[in-house]
């Protein structure tokens, strides 16, 4: 039951993009067009998950024991560009025209903060392994999702007339913003939820 | 290379906010208020400082395939430092800015910075560089917290000065963020 | 001076000097801070306790972490620091954002001295105004009162105004209350 409140939650009530601001970037770099936007969301949930996975290990089983917990930047940062470097790797031997259609957003994921935040949130927040992977994955969903919906969004102001002092970036965040707004009309969905499944 | 150059390309031409549009995810996260956009942007600007800086020195010792690893190592080591330093001795900011710290490293214009300058030209410019670059950034930051909190809490660097009941909540929460920057970005785009 | 190539050795020999230089640098630097950053945890602490307790000066004779049972079954922890004048209080509740942490300053009677927010993620504005909206001179004042009947808000047939438009935030918090005192009296009885 608690895997259903983390799941919610990390896409609804704080989502990642819209609440969090981790993984803007990509947000509004990616977001042109659905399909890109699709890909991107999955790379992102495939690196989010195992990183997130890896780094608590490594955090719990080899920084915390050693007392070097303040090598964790470093580690962890290090962790996920060696997983984008091996993705690519087994990317490109295993499905070519996957790798070709990622192109340049896959290396781009070693500096999308989301995927460094959320592997430093879960420690912050003292979530045990499951609880961990659950939020990533969750996370990642609601990455895609706030990406995709607001790809959609894009295509269709792609085809209006913009004044032109608000074309380009200008346009995009007041549309996010709006995007923001929405999302927003879901919190204390998680306070409710709590009480709903006898959580609390 | 004149320095003076290096400097006013970094505010002006170069912005990494207004212009070439890096490092959103701090920029939106952390001007809540003048005072924490102003940290922000200098937490940034001494670390961009210290990194282009290294990089630039060791530039012709570090074979091309793995600058990147080599770079990103460089980054995360002068983070964690400014991490300790901050958690010592000013626990307010570190309060504060929390998770935007660490995430510095992961701040696409370090990176950027070192494969576009750092790694290309000598340490002093880099380091000028470094304090063009970071200074644009703060100045975006700072101007961005300021509207914030000006228009969401009345006040400026904690000086309040409109009644409550004038502010716009709005702006100190997420989307306000967004909204904000997309019409300074509109005001700018248009001052070009 | 010609750029190294990027031969394998080149490459691994360059990324371990690196990664060994920094990781020497950083040793050095958390040896320096690790005792500065101890003291300013330390500090904020007893800072909270003196702010709640109404004191200047503070000692803190005894810390007790009771693990009680509440009427779902669930373990609630809460950090009692016992001083001269009473004791504060350390409570956890979920807020409408989060987790809720509250630090009571209680005397000896169990009557509130003061509070402070020790960890929050309410909406900053409303929710967020609880840091402020309970105390001394303020709409919701708790200062002085004595949750041997707990405290609620108005809404509910209660004395305390609730933050305007923060309900779930109000309610919360002053659960968390009512629990630090229920916690405080029943550390007493054992004693």
């Amino acid at each position: 039951m608690e895997y259903l409140l983390i799941f919610i939650s990390a896409i609804f009530v704080n989502n990642i993009v819209l609440a969090q601001f981790l993984g803007i970037c990509p947000f509004l770099g990616v977001s042109k067009k659905i399909d890109t936007s699709l890909g991107m969301s999955a790379a992102v949930a495939f690196v989010m998950v195992l990183a997130t996975l890896v780094t608590w290990l490594v955090q719990t089983y080899v920084l915390v024991p050693a007392h070097l917990e303040y090598l964790q930047t470093i580690a962890f940062i290090l962790v996920i560009a060696s997983l984008v470097q091996m993705i690519e790797i087994i990317l490109k031997k295993v499905s070519p025209a996957l790798y070709q259609a990622l192109g340049i957003f896959l290396p781009l994921i070693t500096t999308n903060c989301a995927v460094l935040g959320v592997a430093i949130l879960v420690i912050q927040k003292e979530m045990n392994l499951g609880h961990s992977i659950m939020y990533a994955f969750s996370t990642a969903i609601g990455f895609g999702l706030a990406l995709t919906v607001f790809a959609g969004i894009r295509e269709q102001l792609a085809l209006t007339d913009i004044p032109k002092g608000m074309r380009g970036m200008a346009i995009v965040l007041v549309t996010a913003g709006l995007l923001s707004l929405a999302f927003m009309g879901f919190s204390g969905v998680d306070g409710g939820l709590r009480i709903l499944l006898g959580l609390d | 290379m004149n320095y003076l150059n290096i400097i006013k390309n970094g505010i002006v031409k170069d912005n990494p906010t207004f212009v070439l549009m890096l490092g959103m995810c701090p920029t939106l996260a952390t001007t809540t208020s003048a005072g924490n956009g102003l940290a922000m942007g200098l937490a940034t600007m001494a670390v961009l400082m210290c990194t282009n800086f290294v990089i630039s020195c060791m530039k012709n010792l570090t074979p091309d395939k793995v600058r990147i690893p080599v770079f990103i190592v460089v980054i995360a080591t002068f983070v964690t430092l400014l991490q300790m330093a901050i958690k010592a001795y000013l626990p307010q900011v570190d309060k504060e800015l929390g998770l935007f710290i660490p995430l510095i490293v992961v701040n696409c214009i370090i990176l950027g910075r070192a494969e576009a300058f750092a790694a290309k030209n000598s340490p002093v410019a880099s380091l000028i560089d470094g304090v063009g670059i970071g200074l644009g950034f703060t100045l975006a930051l700072t101007l961005l917290g300021i509207v914030r909190e000006i228009l969401g809490a009345g006040a400026v660097f904690g000086y309040a000065f409109i009644p409550e009941d004038y502010n716009i909540l709005l702006f100190v929460l997420a989307p306000g963020a967004f909204i904000t920057l997309g019409y300074l970005i509109a005001i700018v785009n248009k001052l070009k | 001076m010609k750029k190294l190539d990027s031969s394998l050795l080149n490459m691994v020999l360059v990324l371990t000097c690196v990664a060994v230089v920094m990781g020497v640098i950083l040793a050095f630097m958390n040896n320096l801070t690790s005792t500065p950053i101890a003291q300013q945890k330390e500090k904020a602490l007893a800072d909270g306790i003196k702010m709640v307790m109404q004191a200047d000066d503070m000692t803190v004779s005894r810390i007790d972490t009771l693990r009680l049972l509440d009427n779902k079954n669930k373990e609630q922890v809460f950090v009692v620091y016992n001083n001269e004048k009473g004791a504060a209080v350390e409570s956890t509740t979920n807020g409408f954002g989060g987790k809720l942490r509250v630090l009571v300053g209680f005397d000896t009677e169990g009557t509130i001295l003061g509070y402070t927010l020790l960890e929050h993620s309410e909406t900053p504005g409303l929710g967020a105004k609880a840091d402020k909206w309970f105390q001394e001179g303020e709409k919701g004042c708790i200062i002085g009162m004595t949750p041997s009947t707990p405290l609620t808000v108005s809404k509910d047939g209660g004395q305390v105004d609730a933050i305007t438009a923060s309900t779930i935030t109000s309610r919360a918090f002053l659960l968390a209350v009512n629990n630090a005192y229920n916690a405080y009296i029943n550390q007493k009885k054992e004693d």
